[in-house]
């Protein structure tokens, strides 16, 4: 009997292993740990999980029942949250929101039911642990078949090491916020803009940027990061192997806690089929700007039996991440060059900021213009692309994405929107997501809630309308309701806004088929808006995903509470 | 005065109290920063000058400390003065400051009730402005402005100026009335690391006025022009 039932179980498993499917509950351990790691000087103690960086990618599947255990070694309180995953929120893993985080020495078992598909990442939820190695990757294999083709799945999780602990970053900043700014202007700069631009428009230009106390090279918090792909630093070269002409789908993460990418992989166009985690109609492009905790499937097809490098330049150009699609392993295609450093122009600082003297923000404009006019002549203007692709079929009060500053004043262009390398090339814009399957329970928005997100460069922290978290009162939803968040940025950095257990429909004109995303970037000086499905009970978190900038205050406790409203959503169709 | 003293510094223990109380949520921290730590080399004696500040904080509210004083060459501490500081913010690149400060030297010593606003003003000037109440009941302000020029990353030249104002004489201190005095100094220091920046520059101090009237009538100098080099530091 008892021989009996060993040999059903060992079949049942043997099943379970062979057709990958069928698997409706599955249990994870996970360790975190201190660890030794390092890139350049030397190693440095830092925290793991599962001892590595990365840690390890958790395979899961739709409907499944999963059950985590995440065990703490460390002697200090840490968590693990499932970035993008709808799930109770007591399993969220948020400290102070969800639970009280996982204490030395506890394990704490995470149980939820897999109700998605797609390619996500989990991370510490726990001060500014993120950063020091603590996320990994999570794929989630649908219950149907995918609605394309692929022969090779990587994940391609980017992120940024420093050899400075955060907390130390944070501190620097704290004390001197243009700390890790090695590229401001300087009185080189200055004489060759009036070789270039004249005297008067020079010092018109200085006096505006002076006026508000900003500068436009003010790009990026921090620098001194070494970018890393699944881990491996450029030099490491991470490497995916391919056959000539196989498709092969890329998992693009960014794991980073303060670092935006530019991605491309020279010689290979790549089209876009899920955008944090939930299927697109395709899109083909040449390079995609990914913000922080975003992620983007993508899928290239080679042809050649040549090695591609897949090239992510940081935002502000201080390095870049550098993996290589080879059909050998060892092989290293060509790395471009780094391009120039943006700047910010004065259609990144919007119209609307406050306590700006409107005839020095005049002058300034008049010659940001003068030069991003010049700029067109050399290169492709990066608004091309997001006004073609929004313009169509939309009104015009909805284009999330784009330059609205810009297209509102002709002649004006922001200086850090996304522009293709390859001359003519496509940069993905958020105008061109549209969902694969309309979303059902469409409709319009109950209500909207109006967001400025704010900041103070200077002292460095960062708020929601003015307010930082420890002094905010949570934002209440009826669950049911659908309400319209409306992010105004009027800070000079971009951020990128993550709300947990619901998904943003953010608004590209495209009604019910708006993309679902768990994470929005909102670009200096704009608008956008996203439409949240109140539909799952509980106390979450909302903040801006830049690490420094959620710890700082850009975050707020969203309260989804009874009595259940009328019409409850249900999802996709 | 006494009891005038006693309750600035009652109001100061309070508002300490206020500063760790209120950001319990955020860490504090503590910053120290010298701006100047600089000998100075200059007709007559030389002398040794600092300039130092440092606070300890949130970013709403920061226990604020500043000390500086000069002691010539071979001499003891000449003049010296410490101030102790609550400081909260009022606009995005403004504090303002109030507390107290204590003047060692020079003789007779003085106490003052101190009310300032320190801050990045437009253009990016580092201000500081500040009313002194003297436990005589004397008043006086200064005000300092600070700029930083960068001829590359790592170089940088500092335009700084300081005025110093007095209500009415005080003769024990060798001050009258009307603008007492002028410094006006360029200082280029190259950042080895941030932190950490050695430098070189000029200085130039003038007395002005009654107070000029009074230095010369003790055969003091009233203009001290001097060659400066010295590490600015902070952590």
């Amino acid at each position: 009997m008892r021989k009996y039932w060993f040999g059903l179980a060992t079949l049942f498993t043997l099943i379970t292993l062979i057709t990958g499917s069928g698997v409706f509950a599955a249990t994870y351990d996970l360790t975190i740990d201190e660890m030794r790691a390092g890139y350049n000087r030397g190693q440095r103690l830092t925290m793991a999980i599962n001892g590595q960086i990365p840690g390890p990618t958790l395979r899961f599947t739709e409907g499944e029942d999963v059950t985590i255990n995440v065990t703490n070694k460390m002697d200090t309180d840490t968590s693990l949250h499932w970035h993008g995953i709808l799930l109770p929120f007591t399993q969220d893993g948020v400290p102070g929101i969800s639970f009280s985080g996982i204490k030395p020495g506890e394990t704490f078992t995470y149980n939820f039911k897999i109700k998605q598909a797609g390619t996500y990442w989990y991370h510490s939820h726990s001060g500014l642990q993120e950063q020091e190695g603590m996320y990994g990757p999570i794929i989630i294999t649908p219950a149907k078949r995918e609605p394309y083709k692929y022969d090779r799945d990587y994940v391609v999780m980017l992120s940024d090491w420093s050899d400075e602990k955060a907390e130390a970053i944070l501190g620097h900043l704290k004390k001197n916020s243009d700390y890790y700014n090695y590229a401001q202007r300087t009185a080189g700069t200055f004489f060759k803009d009036v070789s270039e631009n004249g005297l008067a428009a020079t010092l018109k230009d200085r006096a505006a940027w002076g006026q508000m106390r900003m500068t436009p090279t003010d790009i990026s918090d921090v620098s001194g990061y070494t970018f890393l792909i699944n881990g491996k630093s450029a030099e490491q070269n991470w490497t995916g192997l391919f056959k000539p002409g196989e498709r092969v789908r890329l998992r693009l993460i960014n794991g980073s806690a303060m670092s935006y990418f530019d991605v491309r992989i020279p010689g290979l166009k790549m089209t876009v089929v899920q955008a944090d985690g939930n299927n697109v109609q395709p899109v083909l492009v040449d390079e995609l700007r990914i913000a922080v905790a975003e992620t983007y499937d993508v899928i290239v097809q080679p042809e050649e039996e040549k090695p591609f490098t897949i090239f992510a330049e940081s935002l502000d150009r201080t390095g870049y991440a550098r993996a290589t699609l080879a059909p050998k392993a060892g092989m290293s295609g060509e790395i471009p060059a780094l391009r120039p450093r943006p700047q910010l122009s004065m259609a990144d600082m919007g119209m609307e900021m406050g306590g700006m003297d409107m005839a020095g923000m005049e002058h300034g404009a008049a010659a940001g213009a003068d030069k991003a006019g010049r700029e067109e002549k050399t290169s492709m203007p990066g608004m091309d692309h997001g006004a073609m692709a929004g313009m169509e079929g939309m009104d015009h009060s909805a284009m999330p994405g784009m330059d609205m500053a810009a297209m509102d004043m002709p002649g004006m262009q922001s200086g850090i929107a996304p522009k293709a390398a390859k001359p003519g090339g496509k940069v993905l814009v958020y105008g061109d997501l549209k969902a694969m399957r309309p979303y059902a329970q469409y409709r319009a928005p109950d209500r909207e809630i109006e967001m400025k997100l704010t900041g103070n460069m200077q002292r460095y922290f960062w708020s929601i309308d003015g307010v930082k978290f420890s002094d905010a009162e949570p934002v209440r939803l009826k669950y049911g309701e659908r309400v319209r968040f409306t992010f105004v940025n009027q800070t000079m950095m971009s951020h990128p806004m993550h709300l947990h257990g619901m998904w943003m429909q953010l608004d590209t004109g495209k009604k019910k088929f708006n993309p679902l995303k768990h994470v929005v970037n909102v670009p200096p000086g704009q608008t956008l808006s996203v439409d949240v499905p109140a539909d799952a009970m509980g106390e979450w978190a909302f903040h801006c995903h830049l690490l420094l900038h959620m710890a700082t205050g850009m975050m707020r406790k969203v309260i989804v509470e009874g009595p259940v409203a009328a019409n409850v959503e249900t999802g996709h169709e | 005065m006494n009891r005038y003293c006693a309750a600035i510094f009652l109001m100061f223990c309070t508002l300490t109290s206020r500063v760790s109380a209120m950001e319990e949520h955020e860490p504090n921290y503590i910053f120290f920063q010298a701006e100047q730590f600089e000998y100075r080399n200059q007709e007559g004696r030389d002398s040794l000058k600092w300039d130092a500040q440092g606070w300890y904080g949130g970013d709403y509210n920061k226990l604020w400390l500043k000390t500086e004083g000069e002691k010539p060459a071979g001499d003891k501490v000449e003049k010296a003065e410490i101030q102790a500081l609550l400081s909260h913010m009022v606009t995005d690149f403004f504090d303002v400051q109030a507390g107290l400060r204590y003047d060692p030297e020079p003789n007779p010593r003085r106490s003052y009730a101190v009310l300032g606003l320190q801050g990045l003003a437009p253009y990016y000037f580092e201000t500081d402005a500040a009313l002194f109440l003297s436990n005589k009941g004397d008043l006086s302000a200064r005000f300092t402005a600070e700029y930083e020029l960068l001829l590359t990353q790592k170089l940088i030249l500092q335009p700084a100026m300081e005025i110093n104002l007095a209500a009415q004489d005080v003769k024990a201190l060798g001050i009258g009335a009307g603008v007492t005095d002028i410094e006006l100094g360029l200082r280029l220091r190259y950042e080895i690391r941030r932190e950490f920046a050695p430098y070189v520059g000029v200085n130039w101090e003038r007395k002005l006025g009654q107070t000029a009237d009074l230095a010369r009538r003790d055969g003091e100098d009233t203009e001290i022009p001097s060659l400066v080099a010295g590490i600015r530091l902070w952590f």
